[in-house]
């Protein structure tokens, strides 16, 4: 079996946000990259199924649609575990043009099980996996909370809303990935870290795809009113203003 | 030009979610100069089909003889045969599992661009243009849509309720789509039965990791039981085993919006505000004054949760009882 694990390169979670060029526009400057955290977890997810003999796991990809600025995120995936690594030279566009690439890459590489973050965590777009799983024309199993190998199938935890199902689906598809999957993120030993730098990174050009949305404008929030604080000896006033003035009770 | 809106049930009922769809696709329908047709699939009464009509739907669409489990292909035929035979330009469907699983799939069968986590109207409707969040929550994009077609899904307690008092026409729909397709097949089905779901929940009241043990969590449960609210915590309180995993809140958990969300022993890290931040009040207790969760709070008492929470307890129970 190969697997496919599509990797988003986020900033930072605890990132600043700020905006340039009129607000139209992400200012990476100083910002620190990481794998987005969905995808560290599909990827620690992977790694455990690949060490466990009892799985037929032959090779495990990561891929990234970015400029080569992403490549330390990718090399960071290597070193976590994945035998090689794929990068599409192209800036990451909207998630029909990166599903869009991401297919081709599929197409050309065969692969079993193919999985993808429930969200980039700068985006939040929830978009990829299932444009890419469409584009192929192959099942898709969302909010997986659980995976594991029987008889040649992936059997599935996934949440729905109110609940949750098991399922069991063939390959190839599309799992998108949610918290659950894995326990903590794997770090890259040094050991890792030393292999990764021998592990292929191939880089293949963008094929022609349309963007289908723009992000035209962002905005900060506006802020907030401060906080009204209340003794802890006035719990009763803090009852008070929730039901009079809040109008939350 | 005609909206559709999918709307959700749950066994058989429609709940707030699917009527904040139904308000919200009516007032993008008088934007754009039509009328809303909702979308049932599954099992559903006539009467309960009919009350859509309350929220401006002036047509529903109903496929009772939908398949037991959600098969993302299969979905996305039966919605893209309604989109064809309504001849819609625009879908809302809810930012939750479903939405997410299978408004990605419908945007590249329908080739319409998709807005996800949609948190009002549009501002423009030629070009459509709506507002997101992005950044998990640090701050909203205008997304422009490109094609003549567009999805949306709407994020959850973003748009009021708006009773329009109007009354839908329900037609059986039948999509003509092939079931023998479906690869994936569900082996069992775990409900959460009976438990206000955190992501319905209009009241939330949460703990952290000041809360120092699993046994303290008495009184948040009981506050939430007062008020009718559901309990959630922060991540190391579920990544501890004090508390279940749905009940994480945050970033990598849920992101709920509900009216009031009641923080205790909380520090308020980004990661958690990434979840919660959308709620309409927040009240946090915390011993540390200086805890970020202040700046994103609206009512704040520098104190200890353990020795608050009862009183709060005893004090709402004397303010309900008036
Ligand atoms: C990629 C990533 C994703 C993450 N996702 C999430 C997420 O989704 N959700 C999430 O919650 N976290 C998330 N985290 C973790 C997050 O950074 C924080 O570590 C976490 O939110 C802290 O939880 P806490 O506030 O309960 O604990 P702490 O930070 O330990 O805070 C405890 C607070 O309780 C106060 N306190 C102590 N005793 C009392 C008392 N007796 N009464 C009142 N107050 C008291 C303290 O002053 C302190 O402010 C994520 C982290 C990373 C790196
Ligand atoms: N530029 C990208 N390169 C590779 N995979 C991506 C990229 N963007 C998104 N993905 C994948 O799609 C998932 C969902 O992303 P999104 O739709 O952008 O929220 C991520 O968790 C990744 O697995």
């Amino acid at each position: 079996m190969r697997i496919l694990v599509c990797i988003s390169n986020v900033p930072d979670t605890t990132t600043k946000v700020k905006f340039s060029n009129d607000n139209t526009a992400f200012d990476d400057s100083g910002v620190q990259w990481i794998i987005n955290p969905w995808d560290e977890l599909a990827l620690t997810r992977t790694m455990e199924l690949k060490e466990d003999a009892s799985n037929p796991v032959s090779n495990v990809t990561v891929v990234t649609v970015g400029p080569a600025g992403a490549e330390p995120t990718l090399r960071k995936a290597l070193a976590i575990g994945a035998d090689d690594a794929i990068r599409v030279d192209a800036e990451s566009g909207d998630a029909h043009f990166v599903a869009a690439q991401l297919a081709s890459v599929v197409n050309d590489g065969e692969y079993d099980m193919i999985f993808c973050g429930i969200e980039s965590s700068d985006y939040n777009g929830s978009a990829v996996g299932g444009m890419l799983s469409e584009m192929l024309d192959i099942p898709s199993v969302s909010a997986v909370s659980s995976l594991r190998i029987e008889n040649g199938e992936a059997v599935i935890t996934r949440d729905i809303d109110g609940g949750k199902e098991e399922v069991s689906v063939p390959t190839p598809f599309v799992g998108v990935v949610q918290k659950g999957i894995a326990k903590e993120p794997r770090i890259a030993a040094m050991r890792g870290i030393m292999m990764a730098r021998k592990k292929p990174l191939q880089v293949v050009p963008a094929i022609e795809a349309e963007p289908l949305i723009h992000y035209q404008e962002y905005v900060m929030p506006e802020p907030k009113a401060p906080c009204k604080m209340i003794e802890a000896d006035q719990v009763k006033e803090l009852v008070n203003l929730l039901q009079n003035e809040a109008k939350v009770l | 030009m005609s909206v559709l809106v999918y709307t959700e049930n749950w066994d058989g009922k429609f709940k707030k979610l699917s009527l904040e769809l139904v308000s919200y696709a009516s007032s993008l329908a008088k934007m754009v100069g039509g009328s809303v047709t909702a979308l049932s699939i599954g099992k559903v009464e006539q009467d309960e089909l009919s009350a859509l009509g309350a929220y401006g739907a002036t047509n529903v669409l109903s496929v009772d003889d939908a398949p037991g489990g959600l098969d993302n292909q299969l979905y996305t035929s039966i919605i893209t045969a309604a989109m064809e035979m309504t001849g819609s330009k625009v879908l809302v469907l809810a930012h939750n599992n479903t939405g997410k699983a299978i408004a990605p799939r419908l945007s590249v069968r329908l080739k319409a661009g998709l807005a996800t986590g949609v948190t009002a109207l549009p501002e423009s409707v030629d070009p459509l243009v709506v507002p997101k969040k992005v950044f998990s929550g640090k701050a909203f994009a205008k997304v422009k849509i490109l094609t003549d077609s567009a999805i949306l899904t709407l994020a959850q307690n973003s748009f009021e309720l708006t009773e329009t008092g109007g009354s839908a026409s329900i037609e059986a729909f039948d999509p003509g789509v092939d079931v023998a397709g479906v690869r994936t097949s569900i082996r069992d089905v775990q409900k959460q039965e009976g438990k206000l779901l955190l992501s319905d929940a209009e009241v939330v009241i949460s703990g952290g990791r000041g809360m120092k043990s699993t046994d303290n969590w008495g009184p948040i449960e009981e506050l939430a039981e007062v008020l009718g609210g559901a309990t959630a915590c922060s991540r190391p309180v579920s990544d501890e085993g004090w508390r279940p995993h749905e009940e994480h809140t945050g970033q990598t958990g849920k992101i709920i919006a509900p009216n009031l969300y009641m923080a205790f022993g909380i520090s308020g890290a980004i990661q958690h505000l990434a979840g919660v931040s959308s709620s309409k009040c927040i009240v946090a207790v915390n011993t540390d004054k200086d805890a970020p969760i202040f700046e994103a709070a609206d009512y704040g008492i520098v104190g200890d949760a353990l020795k608050v929470l009862p009183e709060l307890v005893t004090e709402i129970k004397a303010a309900k009882a008036q």
